[in-house]
């Protein structure tokens, strides 16, 4: 028999790679989502000021 | 030509922050606090959960405060916070849902109880929230989705500690409760790591809130300087450009 510190560890680690992956997704997400506003927001910047000149 | 970063004031410290403080707490929860004699090593699972859960709940009830601010202000601002901080609190409630039911499954034998107040209770305020955002983007008219979001909040805002006081008043089943009266039976070291984890969690939440806002607000400012562009005629542009600057985004707030 296991001792109790060794007794249930993959679902400790699951719970923890679970939590690193909610929090890894989300920061994924919402990156490439300010990314993509950036290159837009460059994009229509140049744009402008093309048309300004 | 480059914009400046649209990431909002602080983010880059408060992110340093959070990473400190959660390395702290989990180090802390393995390293520093003791084996727990009933459940041994599963136990560790209570240092995540229960901050998620913790501040999950105070994040749907922070929304419901941003709301009735959207309410007092009419200023959209509020509106969008209190989104973000009920879409972020969802995020943490499927967190505290699936970590519980790896503990339910290590420790009790199964992965729910539907006989246990505190879980039930849990998933019918998760389920409430989750309404939410069909609500909200159910209603076209800007003004009105805002509105009818912010009422939403505040009612179900106001519900989380109703249920949190009735779950208290019922028969404890299995689930332990944390926050007792006489602040649990936790030794000061268990209850240092769970208090680490728990700033630590909070200032995750704050860390992506802010995070969130920024690609919000950036993504509003985008859609205005699109619509700015499209409105002016190329000849207009042309007349106007010796006395108006190049045009740069400005940097949003990031909900500062």
């Amino acid at each position: 028999m296991l001792p109790l510190a060794l007794t249930g560890r993959q679902y400790v680690a699951a719970a923890y790679l679970v939590f690193l992956a909610l929090v890894l997704l989300y920061v994924v997400i919402i990156s490439s989502k300010i990314a993509r506003i950036e290159r837009e927001v460059d994009t229509l910047a140049e744009l402008a000021d093309k048309r300004a000149r | 030509m480059r914009s400046r970063p649209l990431y909002g004031k602080g983010l880059r410290t408060l992110s340093i922050a959070t990473a400190v403080t959660l390395a702290a707490g989990f180090g802390l929860a393995f390293f520093y606090a003791p084996l727990e004699a009933d459940q041994g090593v599963i136990q560790k699972i209570f240092y995540v959960h229960v901050p998620m859960a913790i501040v999950a709940l105070c994040g749907f009830v922070a929304g419901g405060l941003m709301a009735i601010q959207h309410l007092r202000t009419n200023d959209r601002a509020w509106d969008m916070r209190s989104y973000v901080a009920i879409h972020l609190s969802i995020v943490l409630g499927v967190g505290v849902l699936v970590t519980g039911s790896i503990w339910g499954k290590a420790s009790w034998g199964h992965w729910w109880q539907w006989d246990e107040p505190v879980l039930v209770s849990f998933l019918v305020v998760f389920l409430l929230y989750c309404c939410y955002q069909p609500l909200r983007f159910s209603i076209s008219d800007p003004e009105r989705q805002a509105r009818y979001a912010s009422v939403f909040a505040i009612a179900a805002g106001a519900f989380v500690p109703i249920n949190f006081a009735a779950v208290r008043m019922a028969q404890q089943e299995i689930h332990p409760r944390v926050l007792s009266e006489t602040g649990g039976s936790m030794p000061g070291e268990m209850r240092l790591a769970f208090l680490v984890c728990t700033v630590g969690v909070a200032l995750l939440f704050v860390t992506l809130w802010k995070l969130e806002l920024s690609s919000k607000n950036a993504s509003e400012q985008l859609k205005r300087l699109r619509r700015r562009l499209e409105d002016t005629p190329l000849e207009a542009a042309a007349g106007a450009s010796a006395a108006r600057p190049p045009v740069v985004p400005a940097r949003p707030t990031g909900g500062d």
